[in-house]
């Protein structure tokens, strides 16, 4: 288990005082500080932590979370926010010694703006209910988590959530167009607008996937598309999973983005088909998930070629969606891969590594191979299109060590990721879980400089601490720099 | 006279930015120097040359990654992509026609620099969109990296984007990855003929929100359309507002027949075969309209579509500029009659919402404008901790952007 930073008793000791001023900005039930009250939020979707916060806030405006952040800042109070506590990272584990500042009641759309294809919403609007909010006009916000249906807006900037179609689409930053931020000195600003890009720093970027770690988003504007006149979807299955890989390769080489690309290996096919019966092959090893959309023309043409190049990398099974609610089968089944793999295991703990897709073929067989050394079983899904690569390890953690073995499994992939080129997380964020992997991807020079970026909004640390960086350090340590006067390392004119 | 260091790899780098630091210079970053005359006239004590960093290192059309130093000539890229029916997307400007100079130049670290895309914007994203990973050389002379060189990655902070658009103030830039698509088999242009700006934009509305995948569009004054060297857009003798299409092509009659029929109620119709619409979109990628070899000041604003006609009328009133729009309406390219850059009148009727940046000025006009939007004192105050976070002594392209920064 990654440690957290150790309790600030100092502040644990004002705690009576701290839930006072709190309930004076926050009235109401906005503040919760009974233990049962607290423990709907002690943990999020990784179940494996678990940590009571020291209170609870719920505020309703975005003036509230200014004064809460203001006070916090001034008193020395960590703050952990936190949308709908889906994160598969640990993103919003509470802190025993901070506020955790939830924003569920931020939940409204605020304008809905069709002439410049933008919505602004409140951050606790969950991912679908933007979708379905603009609906009725035939418009969409594209990237979709499999967790759509809870998880918030404003938790998809802190963690540039992705999704199945975001391959075509991109993941939240390629979507969103400005937010209102809270600095944690309770400083109100704006970032970017309903125009495109940015006229200075595009802070933007820093913001989405941030983790929470540089300010608290009150206000998003987002992107939002016309659906596409059709979309249909092809069941591919392989007898090998280096066939499935071959095809996927060969339909991005021959020009074709699909909406979506899917992949699944024989455990995954197996455990998804008890499930939800989307009619999958169960005697293939890998199975491809193609979607292509667009007018019904191109469809059916790509079709056709995505046929032809499955063929040819060996498929045996080959089955397009003939209609809308076929198609909303096929993806029911890889949809809901991790509860169906949660229904043939007591626990299963589930990785996000990206890796160059050529490399999968030897990920694969180096995971079958950890698979034996710790005795756990393993389920692949995975974003083909983009090499982002979802492991479910089955565990039970009511055995002895079965946890501590998983961890050390998933460590291991992670590891492996990096090692051919790849990278620790496609779109669950570092959070807690990948913390201590940080330095496998990253020199100390490379963190420190991300951490000086983190210095810039929140330079006594006390927005989300003990995620992302595996070593805190002071940020007026991070900020000195030593020139040399007289001892100048490279005294003379430059060799070149 | 200014010393020129030319590196020749990272390590170079870094000890370029390391004596600069020891004597307390301050450093010009360069590829081929062809967006020199874009930012506001600061003075540099030596110009470090990264045009001898070049070459691609890592090009997997199905990974749709590329990997290149950065001194490496955009031209160079986009030939090996398209070897392999690849492009950039998001269509970087040449900013030759506007700036002067020799087209077709121009590096990869500069493309990531400026953060300049084009037509392709409103539906592919910006070049920082594109940005994927790099290694650099930070104003403290460190070397380090961010991203990765695949194109799904949430580990870190995204400085690969962050760095795309800071104009070499926060970090020299030595080696980036960024991701790659397919280029479309085919391109047709649909054209509507005589509207007036608030109808065009209606107009660039509709198409933009229907599900005929526009990928470009773009509305000409009768001024300017007449000007362009393209045929059917010259003799319509009237305005132009001109919808882009691409793909394969029965995908693209079956899009050009919806779209004609949704358009057909703003105005007389026209098209554009393949060729003139290459020709077409890359003049508006270039600004080439305002590309008549003065120095005229050229504003490039970037608004929300619905803003542009009340921003275009309320510049044109107070200034007499020219004007025409690009990313249905979103970005305005604005020349002004005389030498004065009229800056005021600009970001008035901006009214902030959105940002100026002014593209093209004499050095003397530069000098005593603000090149780039002003920022609220909440962002600027974060921007400055920013920059001094990567170059705390202020080495890199100092004052580029903004005083202080």
């Amino acid at each position: 288990m990654v440690a957290m930073p150790a309790l600030d008793q100092d502040v644990l000791a004002r705690r009576a005082e701290i839930v006072a001023a709190l309930r004076a900005i926050v009235p109401g039930e906005g503040v919760i500080d009974s233990e049962v009250g607290m423990r709907p939020y002690e943990s999020d979707g990784l179940t494996a932590y678990r940590q009571l916060p020291m209170v609870v806030v719920l505020p309703e405006t975005t003036g509230q979370v200014s004064r809460v952040l203001r006070y916090c800042h001034e008193h020395g109070v960590k703050v952990v926010p936190r949308g709908s506590g889906t994160s598969l990272s640990g993103g919003a584990l509470p802190l025993g010694d901070g506020v955790l500042l939830g924003l569920s009641k931020f939940n409204r759309v605020l304008d809905i703006d069709y002439a410049n294809r933008v919505a602004v919403v409140q951050p606790g609007v969950t991912n679908l209910g933007v979708s379905n909010a603009v609906a009725s006009q035939g418009f969409y916000y594209a990237p979709d988590p499999s967790s759509q249906i809870a998880c918030s807006i404003g938790g998809n900037v802190a963690e540039n959530s992705g999704g199945v179609h975001c391959l075509k689409y991109g993941m939240t930053t390629n979507n969103i167009l400005g937010v209102e931020m809270v600095l944690i000195d309770g400083e109100i600003v704006r970032i970017g607008g309903k125009h495109l890009d940015s006229g200075g720093y595009d802070l933007l970027a820093l913001v989405c996937g941030s983790e929470g770690l540089l300010g608290v988003v009150t206000e998003i504007t987002v992107r939002i598309l016309k659906k596409p006149e059709t979309a249909r979807a092809v069941l591919v299955g392989f007898p090998s999973s280096e066939q499935a890989g071959d095809c996927v390769a060969k339909i991005i080489g021959a020009g074709i983005i699909p909406g979506g690309m899917e992949m699944m290996d024989r455990p995954a096919i197996h455990a998804a088909e008890a499930f939800v019966h989307a009619g999958y092959p169960l005697d293939v090893e890998a199975l491809l998930i193609v979607e292509l959309d667009g007018p019904e023309a191109e469809v059916d043409h790509l079709l056709e070629r995505v046929s032809e190049i499955a063929q040819s990398c060996g498929s045996t099974v080959l089955r397009a969606s003939t209609s809308e609610e076929e198609r909303l089968k096929f993806w029911a089944g890889r949809k809901a891969a991790f509860p169906a793999v949660g229904r043939i295991a007591p626990d299963y703990y589930c990785m996000d590594g990206t890796i160059p897709r050529a490399k999968l073929p030897l990920v694969l067989a180096r995971m079958r191979e950890l698979s034996e050394q710790y005795g756990l079983q393993v389920a692949n899904v995975f974003h083909a299109g983009d090499g982002n690569l979802h492991p479910l390890i089955l565990y039970d953690a009511n055995k002895a060590d079965e946890l501590e073995r998983a961890e050390k499994f998933g460590a291991d992939i992670l590891r492996l990721c990096v090692e051919v080129g790849g990278v620790l997380t496609g779109e669950h964020g570092v959070g807690v879980e990948k913390r201590d992997l940080m330095p496998t991807m990253f020199s100390e020079i490379d963190l420190n400089q991300q951490q000086r970026v983190k210095c810039a909004f929140d330079a006594r640390g006390l927005l989300n601490p003990g995620k992302v960086f595996p070593t805190l350090h002071r940020c007026a340590e991070l900020g000195r720099m030593h020139v040399h006067g007289g001892n100048v390392p490279f005294p003379d004119i430059p060799r070149f | 006279m200014t010393d020129i260091l030319k590196p020749r790899d990272e390590q170079d780098v870094s000890e370029a930015v390391a004596r600069a630091l020891a004597e307390e210079k301050t450093l010009e970053i360069v590829g081929h120097g062809s967006k020199r005359a874009i930012g506001r006239a600061a003075q540099t004590d030596m110009t470090l040359d990264l045009s001898k960093l070049s070459g691609i290192e890592l090009y997997e059309p199905e990974e749709l990654i590329l990997s290149a130093k950065a001194g490496t000539p955009i031209a160079e890229i986009e030939k090996a992509l398209a070897r392999n029916e690849q492009e950039l997307a998001f269509e970087p400007m040449d900013c030759a026609p506007l700036l002067g100079g020799k087209p077709g130049r121009g590096t990869l670290g500069g493309m990531i620099a400026v953060n300049l895309s084009g037509p392709r914007r409103v539906k592919a994203g910006a070049m920082r969109d594109f940005a994927l990973g790099f290694q650099a050389v930070s104003g403290r002379g460190e070397q380090f990296k961010a991203g990765g060189r695949v194109v799904k990655n949430v580990t870190g902070y995204d400085l690969p984007k962050f760095v795309a658009g800071s104009w070499g103030t926060l970090a020299v830039v030595t080696q980036a990855t960024i991701k790659v698509l397919p280029r479309s088999e085919a391109v047709e242009t649909v054209l509507v003929l005589g509207l007036d700006d608030t109808r065009a934009v209606e107009a660039m509305s509709a198409a933009m929100g229907s599900s005929c995948e526009v990928s470009g569009a773009a509305h000409l004054p009768q001024e300017i359309a007449q000007q362009l060297s393209i045929i059917p857009v010259a003799a319509a003798g009237r305005s132009v507002t001109a919808l882009r299409l691409e793909g394969i092509p029965v995908s693209i009659a079956y899009r050009k027949d919806k779209l004609q029929k949704l358009l057909a109620p703003f105005g007389e119709l026209g098209k554009l075969g393949p060729r003139d619409s290459r020709s077409f979109w890359r003049a508006m990628r270039d600004a080439t309209p305002f590309a008549d070899e003065t120095q005229n000041p050229v504003w490039r604003v970037s608004t929300s579509p619905s803003e542009a006609p009340r921003v275009a009328a309320a510049i044109r009133t107070s200034t007499k500029a020219e004007i025409f729009f690009d990313w249905a309406g979103g970005l305005l390219w604005v020349r002004m009659p005389g030498k004065a850059a009229e800056e005021w009148s600009v970001r008035s009727a901006l009214a902030g919402r959105g940002h100026a940046l002014l593209i093209r000025a004499d050095p003397a006009v530069r000098a005593s404008a603000q090149v780039f939007e002003p920022l609220e004192p909440g962002l600027a105050a974060i921007s400055k901790r920013l920059k001094e976070s990567f170059d705390p002594k202020g080495v890199l392209n100092p004052g580029r952007m903004y005083a202080g920064i």
